[in-house]
């Protein structure tokens, strides 16, 4: 099969975008990712888009379409919660390299912040739990994880103060970009300090909810300045529900990076910059271990050591990540993937470093539930 | 009382007679977690309920201060537990205050928005 690329990203800025809808927001980002790839409308054959919960449409992506002046040959939404957007660059990719599609045009946005009442947000996404065994026990989706991270730290000696770590990072790598939502910076002790919400996360061991939007267009041909192709892909669906996940060493990770790593030819020590999900700090914790990153229960070590940081081998979410870009839903997991493009395309401005060309960019759905990986490399003319 | 989904309406029966029910596989005897429509180890389609002892082992836990709506926020801060019961599947349920990891506890039963629902507690001590 023909290889497919990231042949251009676009998104607007995350926060609080009052009085945008979440088609306003996908069609900005959508021009920004049409101009950024240098493709008209008319070369778009296909197109995927990621749900909004505030815009809960039947056919979001002929709703798109319609508005944003596409009429594409393939077109649907996806729904796989923070793992959709990961889901749908894998299927682009696989639409482009069997033939069926020249020009995938993936896009999401939401007006998550302003869009609905925080309640109501909250509510919304609580139905990720079960509804007879899990959601009548007043659970969140930070009390699921609260009891995921509770459990994993048991057995793995991972601290509270190693958590905030992670939340100090992301917050570090979102001030260097100009489109974050949340950029002062943070230190160990105010995360620590920071309002309790389901022991033991606390709000700064939290994504906030956002507005905004990504886009990227994944091509048969690539950019006309840097070749960047979606080099393997996987996925690993292994339970829902939080009560039933059954092996604390695979969440569904280890399955997902191995496959994506199989399909590239590549292992993790070929990797030089990472996208991983972190709607948690713990969600950030156990995926660098599960995906190889770091051995179980050393993830902290790694970061204490600055191999995360932008300077150090394996710079980690250096648009600042859900945690402090921004979480709006499907956008946020995609943000990673749009960052990781321009850092290895050399178009991430005034964050650029120097010689990045290989990334693991891995997403997350659920609890833990869903999950996709996708190794992305510079490929050399 | 109705279960939103029809395969857990068992289990949601059982607690509203204040029984802990599981589902098991009658082909492998597995005891499995949730209420499903295929066995989860061997995929045999020939489910039962039984009764189980209400007995178990604290196997997550979390004090909870940010309630999802206003009824639970009357409530907080309150325990939410995951807890493997002696059987072998895993059921979440309210907790006693302080309880930790691998702590024993045995099931009781609380009322909430109309439904019967689950809280553990150390054994012996009030359910």
């Amino acid at each position: 099969m023909r290889p497919a690329f990231i042949a251009g990203v676009g998104n607007t800025p995350f926060g609080r975008l009052e009085g945008r809808d979440a088609l306003d927001l996908m069609a900005a980002a959508a021009s920004a990712a049409l101009e950024d790839a240098g493709r008209p409308r008319a070369v778009i054959d296909g197109v995927l888009c990621g749900y909004a919960t505030t815009t809960p449409h039947l056919m979001l992506s002929t709703l798109f379409c319609e508005r944003a002046g596409i009429r594409p040959a393939y077109a649907h939404a996806m729904q796989l919660g923070g793992a959709t957007g990961g889901a749908m660059i894998m299927l682009a990719r696989e639409l482009v390299r069997a033939g069926r599609c020249e020009n995938v045009l993936v896009v999401a946005g939401e007006n998550r912040a302003t869009g609905q009442a925080r309640d109501s947000s909250i509510q919304t996404l609580a139905q990720v739990g079960d509804a007879d065994f899990e959601v009548p026990y007043g659970a969140s989706v930070p009390a699921y994880y609260a009891l995921l991270a509770a459990r994993y730290m048991h057995e793995t000696g991972l601290t509270e103060a190693d958590l905030a770590g992670f939340a100090v990072l992301m917050r570090r790598h979102a001030a260097t970009h100009p489109d974050a939502h949340l950029r002062e910076p943070i230190t160990i002790e105010d995360v620590l300090a920071s309002k309790p919400i389901a022991s033991p996360l606390k709000l700064l061991d939290c994504c906030p909810i956002s507005d905004g939007a990504m886009a990227l267009v994944v091509s048969a041909t690539p950019a006309a300045d840097a070749a960047i192709a979606i080099r393997g892909a996987g996925q690993g669906h292994r339970h829902q529900h939080l009560s039933a996940i059954e092996d604390t060493t695979n969440y569904g990770a280890r399955d997902s990076s191995r496959r994506a790593f199989a399909e590239a030819g590549l292992a993790p020590a070929d990797i030089d910059l990472l996208g991983i999900y972190d709607s948690f700090t713990i969600t950030l914790a156990i995926l660098l271990e599960e995906t190889g990153f770091a051995p179980r229960g050393g993830c902290a070590r790694r970061l204490r050591a600055g191999d995360f940081a932008l300077d150090g081998p394996l710079p980690l979410n250096t648009h600042g990540g859900l945690l402090s870009f921004g979480h709006c839903g499907v956008a946020g997991g995609m943000a990673h993937a749009v960052e990781a493009f321009r850092q290895l395309a050399g178009r991430a401005g005034d964050r650029q470093l120097p010689g990045r060309r290989r990334a693991f960019v891995h997403a997350d759905g659920g609890v833990m539930s869903s999950h996709v990986s996708l190794v992305l490399a510079r490929e050399e003319p | 009382m109705t279960a939103v989904h029809s395969a857990a309406l068992p289990f949601v029966e059982g607690l509203a007679r204040r029984e802990v029910r599981y589902q098991a596989c009658t082909a492998c005897g597995h005891a499995q977690t949730l209420a499903r429509h295929a066995c989860s180890r061997c995929g045999a389609t020939a489910l039962e309920w039984r009764r189980a002892s209400g007995r178990g082992t604290v196997y997550s836990r979390t004090e909870v201060m940010r309630a999802p709506s206003p009824a639970w926020r009357a409530l907080v801060p309150y325990t939410i537990v995951i807890v493997e019961l002696e059987e072998g599947p895993r059921l979440m349920g309210h907790g006693a205050p302080g309880l930790a990891i691998g702590d024993p506890v045995e099931a009781g039963f609380f009322e909430f928005e109309g439904r019967t629902l689950l809280r553990f507690s150390p054994p012996g001590g009030d359910a």
